[in-house]
């Protein structure tokens, strides 16, 4: 029996220090999917970002259903991934699990935060990044009225919303946000139909500018917009380029440089556990101007954004979070 | 008063553009139940149709082309289909879930495949979309004294600039009533449904007459998909039919097997559907905000209300879901 123990503990250490000895990273994606031109992409871009740096491979994973998430980050770590990072919220219960089981494996977690000593996660601050579309949205809207349209009806999704809200009020105190939450399971972040016909519903209603922070969901949502002759607002990466011209900004959450970031901390060894908030101020969220919408911001719009980052950073306009 | 009527014309324009697909479904449904072939497999179907339609016209640039493709993958699962239920007799209900798995997960690999962007087609430019159909006369109609205030903003909201497949639709829907009441095809095809042994002695083929209802079944179907992915939306993304197959199901089920109230039960559902956007986060009088989930429950419970209460008892097809066994 002690004989058998020995076997078996010489055998686990090995296994961990063959595991320290090869760097071996790892992402599992949500289930919008790898290449949603939102969430998922930017984490998709900063793994690629790291892999070319360094020319180190990465596994990935994309989750397709509920039942896979705990399964494909198990997966990874049995089979010796040095740092795995799961991207979205939805996999906190998952990470929480299965960093338990594997403790010499790091994780970072994105978008959920996890007290644990192999987890590093960050959240963030999106009621920032939106309060500032929410502005350069009122600002270029003609009518006053302006559109938001969520994915999954989560707290996540409504710190958009709230922080979209203040900054459209910030400019219009009177100006109307109407909101729509495309359904209250994950199949909603994978509904370009549904989008559509909810941007459809706010143009109905006279909004002309809609801000989509739902996934894929929201490419239907551009796409009525640019359809239909009125302004779109991405999210998560730079989708200025979906409809060059008809989209006004994208609320851009660097989903990117975290995930590179993990990959390359752990790598040099700088890598820590913990909770991580990044907001404005750390360049964590922001708003993309580029050749592609240009000609739809005007100077006095970007310098009024500018203006109210910068008080932000600074403490002196505060936009509030949301308070389920 | 005017912004009530406004309202009332863009909510059901919403319910025609959110009923045409599931209309297309429920009648694709309705060739095939009434020949007594049991389709669950709607949903695949209608799945296969959006990818195709989107990858073809991706690839050519031509939305025509791709409504052919869609139309040819749909008819051939639904060859499949029939192959397994009619030709082997196998198990109908069986058959339609393998083509809803078996599509479910071949349509994003094969965009995995070709495109390379995950389990998606790229987004596709106005010219590679089926087009609207832009009718003259809104102004003019417009200035009509009187009535052009009225028939003004219904043209201009409901009738101009509508898919080309929503009219396609409305075709469909009167023929579909002609043929099932009118035509020697659709009376032999409800007989066949019926009692397909009574068929079989006026020296009929059951088999053929099955075939012929399940290839319709499939071109609609490949509408239906084309509609979303080409028409209504720019591109397929994995999973983009949302359960609209299976809604169409109960649209027939609810409608008894029968066009008209068929196409009432789809446009209630849509229609459900549509006020239920408009609902969300807007103030009742009396109740105040109601919470999303709930509003979004609405269509649903509404489902169930109807069934139970409303409809009285719906009879299917009576030889549906039996393969037919030639006497020995």
């Amino acid at each position: 029996m002690k004989r058998i123990l020995a076997v078996l503990v010489l055998s686990l250490t090995a296994g961990t220090a063959l595991a320290a000895d090869e760097f071996l990273p790892a992402v599992v994606f949500d289930q919008g999917g790898k290449f949603d031109k939102s969430f998922n992409e930017a984490a998709y871009n900063g793994a690629e970002r790291f892999k070319k740096e360094t020319g180190i491979a990465y596994r990935e994973f994309e989750v397709t259903s509920e039942g896979q998430r705990e399964q494909a980050l198990r997966n990874m770590a049995r089979r010796g991934a040095t740092v795995i990072t799961a991207v979205g919220f939805s996999q906190s219960a998952a990470v929480d699990k299965v960093s338990r089981e594997y403790p010499n494996t790091k994780f970072c977690l994105i978008d959920d935060k996890l007290d644990l000593p192999n987890v590093q996660s960050v959240t963030f601050k999106e009621h920032e990044g939106s309060f500032l579309v929410g502005m350069l949205a009122a600002l270029a809207s003609r009518t006053g009225k302006v559109g938001f349209v969520g994915g999954m009806d989560i707290p996540l999704i409504r710190n958009f919303q709230t922080g979209y809200e203040q900054g459209v009020r910030h400019v219009k105190a009177d100006g109307e946000v109407f909101t729509n939450m495309t359904g209250t399971t994950p199949a909603a972040w994978n509904d370009p139909t549904r989008g559509a016909e909810l941007a459809k519903s706010q143009f109905g209603r006279g909004a002309d500018v809609v801000f989509a922070a739902a996934g894929a969901t929201g490419l239907g949502v551009l796409q009525a917009a640019a359809d239909a002759g009125r302004l779109g607002v991405g999210v998560d990466s730079n989708q200025n380029w979906i409809h060059p011209g008809k989209i006004l900004t994208s609320m851009v959450k660097r989903v990117d440089v975290t995930v590179y970031d993990c990959m390359k901390t752990a790598k040099d060894g700088s890598w820590a556990p913990g909770h991580r908030v990044v907001g404005l101020k750390e360049e964590g969220v922001g708003y993309a101007l580029d050749e592609n919408n240009r000609r739809l911001v005007t100077a006095e719009m970007e310098k009024a954004v500018e203006d109210a980052k910068r008080k932000i950073i600074a403490g002196e306009l505060v936009v509030k979070a949301y308070q389920p | 008063m005017e912004h009530a009527f406004l309202v009332a014309l863009l909510l059901t324009d919403a319910t025609v553009r959110v009923a045409t697909p599931l209309v297309l479904a429920a009648f694709a449904a309705l060739y095939s139940e009434r020949a007594g072939v049991v389709d669950i497999g709607l949903e695949g179907k209608m799945l296969a149709g959006a990818f195709f339609a989107a990858a073809v016209a991706s690839s050519t640039g031509n939305p025509w082309l791709g409504l052919l493709a869609a139309v040819a993958a749909s008819v051939g699962l639904a060859l499949v289909h029939g192959f397994a239920c009619i030709t082997h007799k196998g198990n109908q209900v069986v058959s339609g879930m393998a083509v809803n798995i078996l599509v479910a997960g071949l349509a994003p690999t094969l965009a995995y495949a070709w495109f390379r962007q995950g389990g998606q087609t790229p987004l596709l430019p106005g010219e590679a979309r089926l087009p609207q159909i832009h009718l003259p006369g809104v102004e003019a109609l417009a200035g009509i004294p009187v009535l052009g205030p009225v028939l003004g903003p219904v043209y201009r909201e409901l009738i101009d600039d509508a898919n080309v497949l929503v009219w396609l639709t409305v075709l469909l829907v009167v023929a579909t009533h002609w043929v099932f009441t009118r035509s020697r095809f659709g009376l032999r095809l409800r007989a066949v449904g019926e009692n397909p042994a009574a068929v079989d002695t006026a020296g009929l083929s059951v088999t053929r007459l099955r075939y012929q209802a399940v290839v319709v079944t499939g071109v609609l179907t490949g509408i239906a998909g084309a509609y979303l992915s080409t028409a209504h939306g720019a591109g397929f993304v994995r999973d983009m039919t949302a359960g609209k197959g299976y809604l169409a199901l109960a649209a027939l089920i609810f409608g008894k097997w029968r066009p008209w109230p068929t196409l009432f039960a789809c446009l209630l559902f849509a229609s459900t559907d549509a006020v239920q956007v408009r609902l969300q986060g807007v103030p009742l009088p009396v109740v105040g905000v109601i919470p999303v989930q709930f509003i979004q429950m609405l269509p649903y419970v509404l489902t169930v209300l109807l069934l139970a209460g409303f409809v009285g008892r719906a009879v299917a097809p009576r030889a549906g879901g039996i393969p037919y066994v030639k006497e020995r």
